[in-house]
């Protein structure tokens, strides 16, 4: 089936606390494995070329747009996406600031901007305002004009 | 006869905020959009596209791509089932299902860059693209056209050999103007001649794009029974199978269109795209076939509303009041017919009272994307050129342009430009909202050195519509209640429609539990657009809860041994008329349903004509920088008669979005065409839409006139918020620099270029 393509590559990667040992085809993106081999489709495609951040994750501490890097850059590193975010203790405090600003309208755009704004606040538990507006410049939204998002990660925020 | 209602202001759960109930799966990436749908035996479909503008298919060879490993299925334009020409009405926007047809995949000629001609299915999306790949297509490249002024010159290339052009009545062939639509009232020349002030000025605008964050997708089955399963995400699972079943030449019940999350549409998902593509593919590899479009196909193929030049003429008396108004405005139809010039016509005085109007709009066909609505289609193009033209009338004749939009208001009983008279209308509460908000009493302050600011306002308004929609309840046994409704959620509308739901109830927001429906599982409803859904889908809930109670009386007079007349309802409570101490609570009663009766359901459907007039206005406050020509918008203020707001934090929300998008088309947005019809910027890094880095807070003024055609006295909301922006923008930018733009994007190259 797929003897026009370079052939797989063994990784183990960490995705959000859980290790996977994978064979991912080398010219697989992050986003599609994901998506495709994992099944964690929580992270969205929008452009494919690194310029919406709807496909935001975190590796190693650093967000990245995962349809910029391929699958098997991830070997022996830790991933998190947004469905490593909620505990079973319950949601994450920026998911729960979300429902309660009504920082989303559509959703599609929502797993990038937790995994980004996450990404900021692991580091900067109090940004200002131009802060979280800087830090959130690589993610669109279409729906809201951005006030309700920035509202709630302010709100997240200690 | 339509029925009216009294305001009411005692509402339990109009009026709050609760946690929209598709939240949770939104907020952990549990919810399933489009893109993400599995099946078993899932394979991708891929499209192969035109290259070229505009051009003549001479061959397609297929035989490479079908000779690949793990290639299930190619299609070309013959395998199209051959539609008729026929118009059918989408609620927003009509579909010519011949052309439609064509649109999806070219037959013989294509009429814009990405035109499909073929289309791939294989056993993953890599392999499919590598099959797309080996499709080998030639063509006769024909001269392409992609402005309106060029489109109707004598000697302009022609597009559709078939289309017959309506020139006020008259039949035109061999032509691309698609249609020339007039409306007239009172004596406009003479009114004109006699104005003490007149102002006549043209202004063009770029094409631009709905931009929703997630691309178009379908996955569909053909199954042996023929029948077609189709998931999408689309603002409407009907109007989406009426377009699939019209283009496939089938009945509609063979088709079932199950709507999954919706990733942003603003329009531009409710023509199909992929579905009946991903259905012919599947039918010819006996396997589902999913297909999810890129980004640039997107930009080039999808959407885009239509590119405009517009010249307008207003006069006005010695007094300040505007006497006569002319409009003539051509807009880009994209490839096939149908570019917004009746909402243009309807939208472009609305604002205002004007005894003496003409209007004249042309449709016109160019070799760019067939445009799709966005947001009030037509209406912000008009926006821009009246609200310009009011501020630079009121410049040239020193009057203050807020009293001047308040004088010449438009009000109850007041002609629309399309001859339509207003009912209750809320402009001139807007308006007294706008003179009194704490923006407009602001001091602009200081520019730091090398920039300059400055104010402006605008009005906006769009006409929304009513139309059909469905809902079903059902009590479950622990005194929650089960909703089903037709309207796809692409903004919250769900909760809003359970809010109707527990209103009419007595129930909490939270014990209505809202399910989209697809078309097998509720009855049919229009498109989420329109700005109807809240008002008409939410109109069919209060319908159902209230023929719920209806239902339910009948049970409690069965309980009480008396009968349901002698049952009163009143805030979730059920009593006795005869005996007024006798309740039972709303979910007491949903606990003893088995022995009176067994399920309680009910349904509501409705067919509305209008959900009231929304008129608003905007003041944006910019800060200019004179070296670069950057603009950045400081302050931003939309006031907006919305009826009245059942979830308010999803109405302020239209009114940000809409802002916001209406500030990313006056400052930077735009389809930038080369000579040869190939669109330069078709990605998200050359399509500069704003970031949040690009903006203030979105401050919102909620004026609630309830409209009386609804039992809440809802109006439509998210359009008209992306009317005001642009012009007012091109105020504040004139107030800033003392330089007026006529065209958008009112980039920071124009600015610099004004200020030489």
């Amino acid at each position: 089936m797929t003897t026009n393509f370079p052939s797989k590559v063994h990784i183990t990667t960490t995705i959000n606390g859980q290790q996977h040992e994978l064979l991912v085809p080398g010219y697989m993106s992050l986003l599609d494995t994901l998506r495709e081999l994992i099944g964690l489709t929580g992270t969205k495609e929008g452009c494919l070329d690194g310029n919406c951040g709807a496909c935001t994750v975190n590796v190693d501490g650093r967000i990245v747009d995962s349809c910029l890097v391929l699958g098997a850059e991830v070997d022996g590193k830790e991933v998190k996406t947004v469905e490593g975010m909620a505990t079973p203790e319950g949601l994450h405090p920026l998911q729960q600031a979300f429902l309660e600003e009504a920082a989303l309208q559509c959703g599609i755009c929502t797993p990038g901007f937790l995994v980004a704004a996450k990404g900021l606040l692991d580091n900067e538990p109090s940004p200002s305002e131009g802060r979280i507006r800087h830090w959130l410049a690589g993610n669109l939204c279409r729906c809201t004009g951005y006030d309700k998002i920035v509202r709630a990660v302010q709100k997240a925020s200690s | 006869m339509v029925a009216t209602f009294e305001p009411k202001t005692d509402y339990r759960v109009v009026g709050t905020r609760p946690i929209r109930h598709d939240g949770y799966d939104k907020v952990t990436g549990r919810a399933i959009y489009g893109g993400d749908m599995k099946l078993p035996g899932l394979i991708w479909g891929v499209m192969v596209r035109s290259p070229h503008a505009h051009a003549n298919i001479k061959s397609i060879d297929t035989s490479a791509a079908e000779a690949m490993d793990g290639v299930f299925a190619v299609i070309t334009g013959a395998d199209m089932p051959k539609a008729p020409s026929k118009l059918v009405d989408l609620g927003e926007g009509n579909i010519n299902f011949k052309w439609a047809s064509n649109k999806l995949m070219a037959a013989e000629k294509v009429l814009y860059r990405g035109h499909p001609v073929a289309a791939v299915a294989a056993v993953d999306r890599y392999v499919a693209e590598e099959a797309a790949r080996k499709v080998v297509v030639e063509y006769e490249v024909l001269p392409s056209v992609t402005n309106v002024v060029d489109a109707l010159k004598p000697d302009a290339p022609i597009l559709l050999d078939d289309l017959v052009g309506d020139d006020l009545g008259e039949d035109v062939t061999n032509t691309n103007m698609a249609a020339h639509v007039r409306h007239e009232f009172g004596d406009v020349e003479g009114a004109m001649s006699s104005a003490a002030h007149t102002i006549e000025r043209e202004y063009n605008m770029q094409m631009v794009h709905q931009g929703y964050i997630e691309p178009h997708n379908a996955t569909a089955h053909w199954d042996e029974e023929d029948r077609i399963k189709v998931w999408t995400s689309t603002q409407g699972a009907f109007p989406a199978r009426t377009q699939i079943a019209g283009i496939l030449q089938v009945d509609v019940s063979r088709v079932k269109v199950t709507p999954l999350e919706i990733g942003g549409g603003f329009g531009g998902k409710i023509p199909v795209y992929f579905e009946p593509i991903a259905a012919l593919l599947s039918k010819k590899s006996q396997r589902p076939v999913k297909m999810v479009m890129e980004r640039t196909a997107v930009f080039e193929t999808t959407g885009p509303t239509p590119g405009a030049r517009m010249i307008i003429k207003l006069g006005a008396d010695a007094n300040g009041k505007l006497t006569a108004a002319t409009a003539d405005i051509w807009f880009e139809a994209g490839a096939n017919p149908g570019a917004f010039i009746g909402p243009a016509a309807m939208c472009v005085y609305a604002p205002y009272e004007i005894q003496n109007t003409r209007i004249d709009g042309w449709d016109v066909l160019v070799n760019k994307p067939k445009v799709a609505p966005y947001r009030a289609p037509g209406s912000p193009q008009v926006a821009f050129a009246m609200e310009s033209a009011v501020d630079e009338l009121c410049e040239q004749a020193g009057w203050d342009s807020m009293q001047f939009r308040i004088d010449n208001a438009s009000k109850e009983g007041t002609r629309r430009g399309d001859g339509v008279l207003f009912s209750k209308i809320g402009m001139q509460e807007v308006l007294d909202a706008a003179k009194a908000s704490d923006h407009w009493n602001s001091p602009l302050g200081d520019a730091p050195e090398g920039k300059v600011r400055g104010r402006g306002i605008a009005n906006g308004y769009w006409f929304n519509i009513g139309l059909k929609s469905s809902a079903n309840l059902a009590v479950n046994a622990d005194g929650t209640v089960q909703l089903t409704e037709g309207s796809t959620d692409i903004g919250g509308s769900r909760t809003s429609m359970a809010m109707h739901v527990a209103e009419v109830l007595g129930l909490d927001a939270h014990d209505v539990r809202p399910v989209v429906g697809d078309t097998e599982s509720v009855g049919f409803t229009d498109v989420t657009g329109g700005s109807r859904t809240t008002y008409a889908t939410g109109y069919a809930c209060w319908q159902a809860a209230n023929n719920l109670v209806d239902v339910l009386k009948e049970r409690v007079a069965i309980l009480w041994d008396i009968k349901p007349e002698d049952v009163d309802f009143n805030d979730g409570l059920f009593s006795s008329k005869a005996e007024s101490a006798k309740t039972i609570g709303f979910k007491e009663l949903a606990g003893k349903l088995d022995d009176l009766g067994g399920p309680a359901n009910s349904t509501g459907a409705v067919d509305l004509e209008s959900a009231g007039d929304g008129f608003g206005m905007h003041i944006a406050d910019v800060e200019i920088d004179l070296g670069t020509g950057k603009t950045d918008v400081i302050r931003y203020t939309a006031i907006q008669d919305v009826g009245t707001a059942i979830h308010p934090s999803y109405v302020e929300g239209q009114l940000q979005g809409g802002s916001v998008q209406g500030i990313g088309w006056a400052l930077n947005e735009e389809y930038f065409m080369q000579d040869d019809g190939r669109m330069a910027n078709s990605s998200f890094l050359d399509y500069r839409m704003p970031t949040s880095l690009d903006l203030p807070q979105i401050d919102t003024v909620l004026v609630e006139v309830p409209n009386p055609l609804h039992p809440y006295g809802v109006r439509g909301v998210g359009e008209t918020p992306i009317c005001p922006p642009i012009p007012a923008i091109a105020n504040a930018i004139k107030d800033a620099t003392g330089k007026r733009l006529y065209n958008t994007p009112m980039n920071p190259g124009s600015i610099v270029e004004s200020l030489k």
